[in-house]
């Protein structure tokens, strides 16, 4: 497989961007200084990014309230979305979304989602838009193995069969929906599922980026080229609780220190390109490095933004009135 | 008697019923929690927030359903399982989530026994949490009880403490019709004495937290416990209150609502959820056409604005009711100077 440099160095950047924002997160929000709820990414960074890799800001993707990730992945600006998950008016949504509810409309980011299942449908609408205005763009819905049960998931899958759009149904499949395994709630399987709506289907390990980048670039090509819907099937392992403040007691002792240990993509991915004599050592620590820096200083500048003005209450309910 | 949290209470309350009746059964996502993990730990989670914790241990997977993150089934299911024998109480989590099985509320189980001529009987508790102030933002703040006090064919219950919570619940889990049981999720950890064995508090009859002769407040949730908070206030001031809490917004008690008013003339509704056909419109309404002539002053309401729940914590500050803010509605009707018309 070919791949560009830059696009390596990129995602690599993407992936470790992602992984320090979520370990920051974990720490600050024991602190008790991070107000709501917080749905932390880490351990599936290379699902958002290797699918991103393939798309441009023209292209829409929709989120959920594992957000952070996708958001990173497609390009929302780090400091922005570490503003906003602190409440303050410098966030990307003026503090008034929180972490749930980050959205960039301008990366062709619709959104985190607090309402599992509510991607799918909206990327049917976005797949319509692109289809319609003829813009060359694609719609993909990244979507949780308990968002998958959802009427609205099912339902969408029909109808951009239906309408034939350029939707990619992205199934992040980290094995739970809360505290309950997939084997428990989800009857059948992906696979037949997507079969069963008459829509091909692909799959990938989702801790080896190179995998997802290359399975992502089928499933985005295949809509891209007009036909229609694909569904492309990611497996995967979440490292923390299903929000932060979960004892996790459902997962079997050792569970998560495997994953972390075989399956971290950051590791995967160093080793391959380096094995390869794509990027250097050093090349990669200078990315962590920067990483690092960007992550204090993001969260340094959030806790130091002004909060939001009380006329801010009022604002934006309409845009007009 | 014992101190018991609203969330035990609500617990409390399920348990007892099982024990006492075995039609009656639990459903809703992570209820147990933990089926199809890898540690075989089963009721893990007891609940997003541990309300239904333990049941699953006592009364084992027939009587405690965790299902798919499904709600359009799953309370679909528990409306006809209602309707053919079972007694379910289902759990919906949020609220907001409502969004994802209106219809099987709204169109079905609400109207199945006008619409069929009394003949169907739908026994169905369906509870939720709701409101504002844990910063948990747009969809999964809001106080939705006026959506379906709207809706003929339901009940709608709003407990405002750990022994209110108990004695409805047992109401509602023994009530034939559909009632929706809303507990406010900043309310988990309160804790009040509250009886060991089961009691009933009927619907329709509203409560007085306290009574005084110059202002009635009425107040749903946990704003009733602001409203006495303010009550108090005031009082040192020279300023006495009635605080009712309606308890049900359907029935809602009007008789008292109506009595109330005949006696201090003034008004102040506290109510968390958006302004438009609130609660607080719905009363006022009430007012404004069967007690007119005994109103000294406008009626105030003190509600949030018509926006979304805000997320940062200044905002959601701003938006909700507050003791403060009761405080200012209250002098406000005290202060008002009837003009005589020319
Ligand atoms: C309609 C709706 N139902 C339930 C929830 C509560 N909830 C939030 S996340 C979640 C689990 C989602 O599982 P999955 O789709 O597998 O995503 P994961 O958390 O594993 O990333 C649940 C049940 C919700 N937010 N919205
Ligand atoms: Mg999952």
């Amino acid at each position: 497989m070919q791949i560009a440099r830059e696009t390596l160095l990129r995602s690599y950047r993407a992936m470790r961007t992602i992984r320090d924002f979520e370990e920051r997160l974990h720490v600050e929000f024991a602190t008790g200084e991070i107000p709501g709820f917080v749905h932390l990414y880490c351990g599936e960074e290379a699902s958002g990014v290797g699918v991103c890799a393939n798309l441009t800001d023209n292209d829409t993707i929709s989120s959920t309230h594992r957000g952070h990730g996708h958001c990173i992945a497609k390009g929302v600006e780090v400091s922005g979305m570490m503003a906003e998950i602190y409440g303050k008016s410098t966030g990307v949504c003026r503090g008034k979304g929180g972490s749930m509810h980050i959205a960039d409309f301008s990366r062709g980011m619709l959104g985190a989602n607090g309402i599992v299942g509510g991607g799918p449908p909206l990327m049917c609408g976005a797949a319509l838009s692109h289809k319609t205005l003829k813009d060359g763009g694609i719609a993909v819905a990244f979507y949780g193995d308990g968002a998958s049960n959802e009427g609205t998931t099912l339902e969408s899958l029909n109808l951009a069969t239906v309408w034939k759009l350029p939707v990619v149904f992205v199934v992040e499949d980290n094995g739970y929906g809360e505290a309950t395994g997939s084997s428990f709630a989800v009857a059948g399987t992906q696979k037949d599922r997507a079969a069963g709506f008459g829509m091909p289907y692909l799959e990938c390990d989702g801790s080896d980026f190179f995998a997802v980048y290359q399975t992502a670039g089928e499933a985005i090509a295949h809509a891209r080229a007009g036909n229609g819907p694909i569904m492309l099937h990611v497996h995967l392992q979440r490292w923390y609780g299903h929000f932060e403040g979960d004892a996790m007691t459902y997962r079997a002792a050792g569970e998560v220190a495997e994953a972390k240990r075989d399956h971290d993509c950051l590791d995967l991915f160093r080793k391959k390109v380096t094995e390869a004599g794509l990027l250097e050592h050093a090349e990669l620590d200078a990315i962590d490095e920067a990483v690092r820096d960007e992550i204090e200083s993001s969260v340094v500048a959030a806790k130091a933004a002004p909060l939001p003005e009380p006329a801010d209450l009022l604002a934006d309910v309409y845009v007009r009135y | 008697m014992s101190k018991k949290s609203f969330r035990q209470a609500i617990n409390e309350a399920m348990r007892l019923e099982m024990r006492r009746d075995p039609r009656v059964i639990i459903m809703g996502e992570d209820v147990a929690g933990g089926q199809g993990g890898t540690s075989g730990v089963v009721d893990a989670w007891g609940g997003v927030l541990g309300v239904t914790k333990g049941l699953y241990t006592e009364f084992g997977p027939e009587r405690v359903l965790d299902t798919p993150i499904t709600e359009a089934s799953y309370i679909g299911a528990a409306a006809g399982a209602a309707a053919t024998g079972l007694r379910p109480v289902a759990e919906l989590m949020f609220v907001d989530f409502v969004g994802s099985c209106l219809d099987q509320i709204m169109n079905q189980t609400a109207k199945f026994r006008y619409m069929f001529g009394g003949k169907a009987r739908t026994p169905l508790v369906i509870r939720a949490m709701f409101g504002a102030g844990f910063n948990a933002a747009a969809q999964h703040s809001q106080a939705l009880y006026p959506l379906f006090t709207h809706i003929p064919g339901l009940k709608v219950v709003i407990p405002s403490s750990p022994y209110e919570a108990k004695g409805l619940l047992i109401e509602a889990i023994r009530d034939d019709d559909p009632v929706i049981f809303l507990e406010h999720k900043v309310m988990y950890d309160d804790e009040e004495e509250v009886p060991d064995e089961a009691y009933t508090i009927p619907f329709g009859e509203a409560n007085l937290t306290r009574e005084g002769d110059d202002v009635t407040i009425v107040a749903f949730g946990r704003m009733v416990k602001l409203a006495n908070e303010a009550a108090d206030k005031l009082e040192r001031q020279g300023i006495s209150c009635t605080v009712i809490d309606p308890r049900t917004t359907s029935p809602l008690d009007r008789d008292t609502i109506l009595d109330c008013v005949a006696d201090t003339g003034r008004l102040v509704i506290v109510d968390e959820s958006s302004p438009r056909c609130n609660m607080a419109a719905d009363i006022s309404a009430l007012v404004a056409e069967e007690a007119f002539d005994a109103l000294k002053a406008p009626i105030r309401r003190v509600i949030p604005p018509h926006t979304p729940v805000p997320f940062a914590s200044v905002l959601e500050a701003l938006y909700l009711p507050d003791a403060a803010k009761i405080e200012a509605a209250v002098k406000a009707v005290m202060n008002h100077k009837v003009t005589e018309a020319a």
